[in-house]
């Protein structure tokens, strides 16, 4: 099996698996832990609340599975909450421990108006992602480009302490927050590649080129 | 800088896409998923499919077209009309719908907002409010499609829709829905004071002109906009003229009448003109057109 899209309960996987029909990788969704470690390529896609992801993470177990699939150094890709939960902890509802694979914390979004333009939370939003002086080559973002439109549907973002594992940047309101993260074989994105249209999915198109060559 | 979203909403029913004036007299304009391509196309921001009938049939027959659109357009989907329960919320997601849009079940059952927000995410969940403007200048919310009477106050409902867990709120104007007179300005400006959730504004849309005070001078956050969208899309796409099932009131088409009050403009033409008008929202690469 080419892609394991990790199944907990949380997220819209139909898009994700959707979205790999139409480049033409073959993916299923699981929470088995085996399906995972044997496939090529590991998803971790999301909606929902921190919290009771990273419990039902932890309570399946998948979260040992997770951190054994990134330390094989198989392309691991995170969306949206996948992304999040990648970070060490979360301040939604109090403060919540996460996978802790990427140094730094994910915090909500302030309401704001200004100039009398609401930026209303969540962000419900096609946005722009922009350069942050790392090259997109080698990555899965190498067939976009600069302030491409992105999909995004969230009300916390990330902030990685390391700032070389920026990819993308994006900026809501008065927040220019991380919207893309490359660190070592994971990607993860707060946006939503497959609800993006065609510049989203070449993302997917990249995917297959990777595992094809 | 803020980018808005112009939502293509598609009333279905049956194997039709319909569209009537203030939710009623519903006429067959064609299939659903050819007008949702073309939108895709043109570069709609998302889609929304309500099911006309499944809320006072208690039925929902909506999850074939939602599963085929979902496995061909990569744009988010949003889908109402007969959602009542947990179970009708994740059969609508398992079938492709990435948000859900609820209205009558929210008000006959408020705490279902709180459980489908935990179980589901906030941003899964969009409260479609359907408000009529009354006698003494204040707007009560209204169920299936606008015909059941509440005396839940829109004002009221929308604040606690957002406490609730609500992700967005559609806001129907069911006075101006089909109208082609421009959406309830007053309505909108209510609503945005209130709640810091993402508003789309629904109901009134004709023209460019209607869209940028809804956002410029209302404060809405997206427009949902379908009679507008239609027609033009029928005049200009000959493709799509004659194509839809014999259920229904087929004779709009058949006749080949267009409504004159609405314009011409595609999607594109659309947002190319909302950008003169210093309101962005995203752009299709040419090469994708």
């Amino acid at each position: 099996m080419d892609v394991a899209i990790i199944d907990y309960k949380m997220s819209n996987l139909f898009s994700v698996q959707a979205a790999c029909r139409k480049v033409g990788i073959s993916s299923v969704i699981t929470s088995d832990k085996n399906e995972i470690l044997n496939a090529k390529i590991a998803i971790l896609p999301g909606v929902g609340a921190f919290g009771e992801a990273m419990k039902y993470l932890l309570n399946s177990k998948l979260d040992d599975c997770i951190y054994r699939f990134v330390d094989s150094g198989k392309p691991f890709i995170g969306i949206c909450l996948g992304l999040q939960l990648l970070f060490e902890s979360s301040e939604e509802f109090g403060s919540h421990k996460g996978l802790g694979l990427i140094k730094g914390t994910v915090k909500k979004f302030q309401f704001i108006e200004n100039q009398s333009v609401r930026y209303p939370v969540p962000q419900i939003s096609w946005n722009k992602i922009r350069q942050n002086g790392t090259s997109w080559d080698q990555t899965l973002l190498c067939n976009n480009h600069d302030n491409d439109f992105m999909y995004f549907i969230h009300s916390y973002y990330v902030e990685p302490e390391v700032k070389s594992v920026v990819l993308s940047k994006t900026i809501y309101g008065d927040k220019e927050y991380c919207s893309s993260i490359q660190y070592h074989n994971i990607f993860a994105s707060q946006f939503h590649p497959e609800k993006s249209g065609p510049v989203g999915m070449k993302i997917y198109e990249e995917l297959k080129n990777k595992l094809t060559n | 800088m803020k980018f808005i979203r112009i939502i293509p909403r598609l009333d279905i029913k049956g194997p039709n896409l319909v569209k009537g004036i203030h939710l009623e007299g519903l006429r067959v304009l064609g299939k659903p998923e050819d007008f949702a391509r073309l939108y895709y196309e043109q570069g709609a921001d998302e889609l929304i499919y309500q099911d006309t009938v499944a809320s006072l049939y208690q039925r929902n027959n909506l999850t074939e077209v939602v599963t085929r659109t979902a496995e061909n357009l990569f744009i988010p989907l949003t889908v109402g009309g007969g959602v009542r329960t947990l179970n009708d919320i994740n059969d609508v997601l398992r079938a492709g719908a990435d948000k859900v849009s609820i209205n009558t079940a929210a008000i006959n059952n408020p705490f279902l907002i709180n459980k489908a927000s935990r179980a589901f995410g906030s941003s899964t969940i969009v409260v479609n409010i359907e408000a009529i403007r009354q006698p003494n200048g204040s707007y009560l919310a209204y169920t299936d499609n606008g015909r059941e009477y509440t005396g839940v106050k829109v004002l009221d409902w929308a604040r606690e829709v957002e406490e609730r867990g609500a992700g967005e709120i559609l806001l129907t104007s069911i006075d101006k829905e089909g109208t082609g007179n421009g959406f309830d300005m007053e309505l909108i400006r209510m609503i945005s004071g209130v709640v810091t959730i993402p508003i789309i504004a629904h109901g009134g849309a004709a023209n460019v002109s209607h869209i940028v005070e809804s956002i410029s001078a209302a404060g809405a956050d997206a427009v949902a906009i379908a009679s507008m969208l239609h027609y033009s899309a029928l005049n200009r796409n000959g493709s799509l003229v004659g194509k839809y099932e014999e259920e229904g009131n087929t004779e709009f088409l058949k006749k080949n009448s267009s409504f004159k009050v609405f314009g011409k403009e595609n999607l594109l033409e659309i947002k190319d003109q909302l950008k003169k008008h210093n309101i962005l929202s995203r752009v299709l690469k040419k090469k994708w057109m």
